[in-house]
């Protein structure tokens, strides 16, 4: 019985062994790969940087709005942001290269799966980015152009614009990383859908004597000269 | 095969470039762009054939229309206008034969693709001196011809820019940004640098045509301003004529962001490449002018005052997000500060203007937003100082009106370094 259990013990601690005399190499190489990982992505991190400092990547997200967005959530800024995403995503997957030397089953899946999410999460970020960016162009440009046609509400037109663009933005983004697809695609079409009637009724019964003057200033003939006389000749 | 050569340089059509080749060359060049002017060009046309009559007789003479797709006849107007008509009301005999050629350069009207249609023709016929005519001057005469064009075909002058009797309050665009900038910033006392009328020599037009980069939106839209500005910068010889009344012309108020684009844009536009060149200069220098260097008329004028005035109020509220990227804080907080003045009080002061018009430069050459945008958020603003400009001159005499003109030209020239100071300072 007690040679029994020795020889059992003993042929478990070989096994023992032998399954971490095999596993052992893996684990270095694992070691290895995330150490020359660890340098190259912080090699990458500084190039990143670098080269976003000097397209001037954090004026261009100011204008985009967001920088405000960022600090608001305090969050560092775009370039130091995007340089550190940079970093942990090429370190992460030098990670999962060396752990699937490790062989462990069903890891390699998820991997694969990893690697092939890593594109659509790349084009939802862009998508979003440059989204934030074209929120901020357009809505300047109706905010400029309210004011100098002299509309009321200025400001109320260019945050509706804003804000219709990144819905629409959020949508997309949404689509891009599969989160919610059926649902974000419903809602956004609700939530559309529900803000033109609201306005188009808001316009209706509030805006229909600015909706008369408009097109009466556009289309009826003779006065559409109103008030020209009185504004000054620049040139 | 000269022909297909030539279309594929100059960008002119082939039908164009026949009736130039049949034309030869001339001495003198007369450009009329034109958009649905039929109510006005036929008397223009008239004063145009007249003051070559009378003054070029001899000379080579060639009227090119641009037109920029008039749907109301007007290129058919200008080749039907025939100089028999003109010979038979003023009795004048040309000895030369006068051609008058019209084409079309596009279906929409773009003042840069017609100065360069006209710049082209002119190399081609390798005029000696051309002059452009604005098809709105209906109060143009034939010695306008002889002021725009002899000093640069009887004497040696490149450039002829016009001077004008006008209201007081026409152009205040001109008198309160771009007379005193380009003044400032270039030293020559030039008093229309966008000028809608003027002359100029065959080898300024041949470097303005070959240099200026055409295919740019910025080159295109203010070529007027940038052709002076050109002139400048290659030390050409300018003056100034005085031609006579300028006609009130009315406008819309939507019609001042696009003036702005055209004339701010372009001279913030030229800031850049001519950086050397303004950078080192003070003080200004008059040039010469033959007859009155400006005449004012005092004539009442009715401008709504109280939308210029709530339009900057309105503005400076509204547009403050965008303020904070162009202005520095201290600009911004006097702009919003004076902007809750009653209108008996509000004073839009020739300093905080100065400062304002150089800060939105400084702004325009970082970029810190788009430079359209730039442009437009300047609007409101100028409503404000055109008002302050109203109110200050409206009991005024033309030498008040003068004497408050050069005071703002001085305040420009005094702050440049200012300009100098933020061009490459903070971001």
């Amino acid at each position: 019985m007690r040679e029994m259990i020795i020889s059992e013990l003993t042929q478990a601690m070989q096994q023992f062994t032998r399954g971490f005399a095999h596993i052992l190499p893996r684990i270095i190489v694992l070691v290895i790969v995330a150490f020359a990982g660890w340098v190259v992505s912080y090699f990458l991190r500084v190039l990143m940087r670098s080269i976003l400092r000097l397209v001037k990547f954090d004026k261009l997200s100011e204008s985009a709005g967001a920088s405000q967005l960022l600090s608001k959530a305090a969050l560092p800024s775009a370039t130091e942001l995007l340089s550190r995403f940079v970093f942990w995503v090429a370190w992460l997957g030098f990670i999962l290269l060396g752990v699937s030397v490790l062989g462990v089953f069903g890891l390699q899946e998820q991997i694969a799966k990893f690697f092939l999410f890593l594109p659509r999460l790349f084009v939802a970020l862009l998508t979003m980015f440059f989204g934030l960016l074209g929120a901020g162009f357009f809505s300047r440009a109706a905010l400029l152009a309210a004011v100098n046609a002299n509309l009321p509400s200025p400001r109320l037109l260019s945050v509706s614009i804003r804000t219709i663009i990144i819905v629409f933005v959020l949508s997309m983004v949404f689509e891009e990383v599969g989160v919610g697809e059926q649902t974000m695609l419903v809602a956004f079409g609700i939530a559309f859908g529900a803000v033109m009637l609201g306005l188009a009724i808001a316009f209706g019964i509030g805006g229909k004597d600015l909706a008369q003057q408009f097109l009466e200033k556009r289309f009826v003939h003779g006065r559409k000269d109103e008030g020209k006389q009185d504004e000054l000749s620049p040139l | 095969m000269t022909e297909v050569k030539l279309a594929e340089e100059s960008s002119l059509t082939d039908d164009f470039l026949g009736q130039l080749i049949s034309v030869g060359e001339v001495d003198i060049l007369v450009g009329v762009p034109t958009h649905n002017n039929a109510k006005t060009i036929g008397p223009i046309l008239e004063a145009i054939q007249a003051g070559l009559l009378t003054f070029f007789p001899r000379e080579r003479v060639a009227i090119i229309n641009a037109d920029g797709g008039s749907r109301d006849g007007t290129p058919g107007l200008v080749v039907n206008a025939a100089i028999g008509d003109a010979r038979r009301s003023s009795k004048l005999y040309a000895l030369r034969t006068l051609h008058s050629i019209s084409t079309q350069y596009a279906s929409s009207p773009a003042s840069g693709t017609a100065l360069r249609t006209i710049l082209a023709a002119a190399e081609l016929l390798r005029a000696k001196a051309c002059a452009v005519i604005s098809p709105e001057s209906s109060q143009i005469t034939s010695d306008w011809l002889a002021a725009l064009l002899r000093p640069v075909y009887a004497e040696t002058f490149d450039l002829v820019l016009p001077t004008y009797r006008r209201h007081r309050f026409d152009g205040i665009l001109l008198t309160n940004l771009l007379y005193p900038m380009t003044r400032a910033l270039y030293g020559l006392e030039i008093r229309e640098p966008y000028a809608s009328e003027y002359a100029f020599s065959g080898r300024l037009g041949n470097q303005f045509l070959a240099q200026n980069p055409w295919h740019e939106e910025t080159a295109r839209a203010g070529s007027e301003i940038q052709f002076t500005l050109a002139a400048i910068a290659g030390g050409y010889r300018i003056c100034q004529s005085f031609l006579g009344t300028k006609e009130h012309v009315e406008r819309h108020s939507a019609d001042l962001v696009p003036a702005m684009r055209q004339t701010v844009g372009a001279l913030f536009s030229s800031l850049e490449p001519n950086f050397s060149l303004w950078n080192t200069k003070t003080g200004s220098q008059p040039i010469l002018t033959t007859g009155a260097e400006q005449e004012f008329t005092l004539d009442p004028l009715r401008i709504n005052r109280k939308r210029l005035r709530d339009m900057f109020s309105t503005g400076v509220t509204e547009l403050e997000s965008v303020f904070r990227s162009i202005l520095s804080v201290s600009t911004l907080a006097e702009l919003q500060r004076i902007s809750g003045l009653d209108e008996g009080h509000f004073r839009y002061s020739e300093e905080l203007w100065v400062k304002t018009v150089y800060e939105f430069a400084a702004a325009y050459h970082k970029s810190v937003i788009s430079r359209d945008h730039v442009i437009q958020a300047l609007a409101p603003l100028f409503r404000g100082r055109a008002f302050t400009f109203l109110m200050e001159n409206r009991d005024g005499s033309a030498g008040d009106v003068e004497n408050n003109i050069e005071g703002l030209c001085l305040e420009f020239e005094r702050m440049k370094p200012y300009l100098l100071e933020i061009w490459n300072g903070r971001e």
